[in-house]
């Protein structure tokens, strides 16, 4: 048990963290934000990794740019599954038994159907800087882990910016707390969740791309993330990005500690540890009241 | 007197088609046949918890394999007997060991009923969602202790190599389809022993509006416990004979997202508010998927399951059962309850942002 493997485990973890937060963002702002309960996020990232290897494969484009470029089609994705979600269970209040067995509907339909098309061969993509890795004295820096760490947290920064300064944000983040007094703001509130929940898929594009340059991607890969996704939800206090970034970093080093000093077959059983731990004792989260 | 002629009708149908299969001497139809109880077990189970307090549980795969891995770990148990046991122990444990599968099906309600009540404890007094989550993630880490636990085959899996026959009957599918269409009747006698008594009342009230039942008095919490440990442990008894049905376990097909997505899906495609729906969906989705199996693939008939569980709970919200009953409705005095043509239309107008 050195010291160097120490820092190792844990520079990865704060990497790893970075990649979890892209991952998390999308179900903060509709779980945390919107309170709509969205399982199926998982899945729409696993379609974010799948169209990414599609053209990187046809192509030869950059899986990040590929998702870039996919981002009003994950949009329109997000705007009309909220306008189903909204008219067959919201606006009849039946919100909560019937809007999560469609989600899990949701997210089983995807993943069968990725199963059809692609079987259940791991799949991975090209891009020059996946072999790559940056040395500081005994600290190893992989370019395949810093290039969504870093672009993850420009993302999230964007979204936090979008969230402050802007009307239809900051409308976003009233949705969740005052429904009349936005609709005295002259802001539809049905409008506001629809565009909050299409940037929630939107960010599924992104984190996909990340996910499949991190690691080979096959259809049932996204059911590891359900756990790890609302764990870190949850412990970031649900609404507030900076805490999703934060609750990411803590779980990426837990992962990665438990990995190097125990074996990788324990990793998944962690996020579950952490979620029900904060369930049970702080279940507004770390930074919350 | 209804409940006696419940009783002696679900006898009935199920010695009929005992006495069907077994003079057509197929044992497809057994095999077949109970994997079909077997869901019709794991529906009503869910249903429990699911259609009368209206909490969601997506871990059936992990209550399942629970039950299903505590026979695993008997079995192995009882193979090793002179390695586990000291010398003064073995012959009394020679005396009990390999436990019969009655036995083994209490042991795993027991094991599947405590991880419920253990989940239920830790999750349940926040808001649904939260307990939805964690039944999710409750697979995934089952599944990685499974995995990383040897003495049960670890991820290489375990063959289980079940007796050829067994006394009186004969062939041993036949004893498992037995045993298993028992529990499916005692499945859903409890369902409706459940539906009809003070337990019920308080699971509706929860389901209906939780916040005013704990305003009356209703012990919300402890009934939630009860229906949580009540529907886990009938999953863990429908896992327990399965590792004799199939012959060999893996954590993949045990903790399968197959077990979570039917027993989701035979309630809702059912109708959730009566023991009816569960028993319904069961029947027909149950019967569906063993015809489309071997007509079509595996992966196809789970599509379809998919499918039709999000086609229904967006347009049928209250199941097959629920659509009869309007039917009937319809067909009898005309209300001003609306109709399917201009709930249709109601729905094709719908823009949002219209209230």
């Amino acid at each position: 048990m050195s010291f160097d493997l120490l820092i190792n485990a844990l520079i990865a973890g704060i990497l790893l963290g970075g990649f979890y937060a892209a991952v998390t963002v999308g179900v903060s702002i509709s779980f945390g934000i919107l309170d709509i309960v969205n399982i199926a996020h998982p899945a729409f990232i696993i379609l974010g990794s799948y169209i990414a290897y599609i053209v990187n494969q046809t192509l030869g484009i950059d899986p990040i740019l590929t998702a870039i470029l996919a981002l009003p089609a994950f949009y329109l994705l997000g705007s009309a599954i909220y306008k189903v979600y909204y008219g067959a269970f919201e606006k009849r209040g039946q919100d909560s038994l019937r809007g999560l067995a469609f989600f899990f509907g949701l997210l089983f339909v995807t993943e069968v159907m990725l199963i059809l098309v692609f079987g259940v061969d791991y799949r991975y993509v090209q891009a020059a800087y996946i072999d790559q890795t940056l040395h500081f004295g005994f600290v190893d820096l992989p370019l395949r882990m810093l290039v969504p760490c870093v672009l993850s947290l420009v993302m999230l920064g964007l979204l936090q910016l979008y969230f402050s300064r802007t009307f239809i944000g900051r409308a976003i983040m009233a949705v969740s707390q005052d429904q009349l007094a936005l609709r005295l703001m002259a802001a539809d509130p049905a409008r506001i969740k629809r565009i909050a929940f299409s940037i929630s898929i939107a960010t599924a594009a992104i984190a996909g791309a990340f996910l499949i340059v991190i690691q080979p991607v096959e259809p049932s890969v996204g059911r590891e993330y359900i756990g790890r996704v609302f764990a870190i939800c949850v412990l970031g206090g649900l609404q507030s990005l900076p805490g999703t970034v934060i609750a990411a970093m803590l779980l990426g080093i837990i992962e990665s500690l438990t990995a190097t000093f125990y074996g990788p077959s324990w990793a998944p059983a962690v996020s579950f540890g952490v979620l029900l731990l904060t369930l049970a004792f702080r279940p507004a989260g770390l930074l919350g009241r | 007197m209804r409940s006696f002629l419940f009783y002696l009708v679900s006898i009935l149908v199920g010695a009929l088609f005992f006495a069907f299969a077994r003079w057509l001497g197929n044992d497809y139809l057994f095999f077949a046949g109970y994997t079909v109880l077997q869901f019709i077990v794991l529906a009503t189970a869910w249903n429990i918890l699911g259609g009368y307090c209206g909490y969601v549980n997506f871990g059936s795969a992990a209550f399942f394999a629970a039950g299903a891995y505590s026979s695993v770990a008997l079995h192995k148990l009882a193979a090793g007997i002179d390695r586990y046991f000291p010398e003064s122990l073995a012959g009394l444990a020679h005396a009990i060991l390999p436990l019969p599968i009655p036995v083994l099906i209490v042991i795993g309600g027991l094991v599947a009923g405590l991880i419920g009540l253990g989940t239920g404890y830790l999750t349940l007094r926040l808001r649904g969602a939260f307990f939805a989550i964690a039944t999710l993630a409750l697979a995934v880490v089952l599944q990685t202790l499974i995995v990383n636990w040897d003495f049960v085959g670890g991820s290489r899996g375990a063959y289980i190599i079940r007796p050829s026959d067994v006394p009186i009957l004969g062939s041993y599918i036949e004893y498992l389809f037995l045993v298993m269409l028992i529990l499916a009747v005692i499945a859903i006698a409890v369902a409706r022993i459940i539906e009809r008594s003070r337990l019920g009342f308080g699971f509706a009230t929860i389901r209906d509006d939780e916040v005013a039942a704990e305003a009356c008095g209703v012990p919300t919490l402890r009934l939630k416990l009860v229906a949580t440990t009540i529907s886990g442990a009938l999953m863990g008894m429908a896992g327990a004979p399965f590792p004799y049905y199939i012959g060999y376990l893996e954590p993949g097909s045990a903790f399968g997202l197959a077990y979570t997505v039917n027993s989701i899906a035979m309630p809702m495609i059912g109708g959730t508010t009566s023991w009816v729906g569960p028993l319904v969906g069961a029947l027909l989705l149950g019967t569906l998927q063993q015809i489309a199996t071997v007509t079509i693939s595996s992966a196809v008939n789970l599509l379809i399951v998919g499918l039709l569980l999000v086609g229904f709970v967006i347009i049928a919200p209250k199941g097959i059962v629920g659509l009869v009953q309007d039917f009937m409705r319809e067909r009898g005095p005309e209300g001003s309850r609306p109709t399917w043509r201009s709930w249709l239309s109601s729905f094709a107008n719908m823009r949002p942002g219209a209230r």
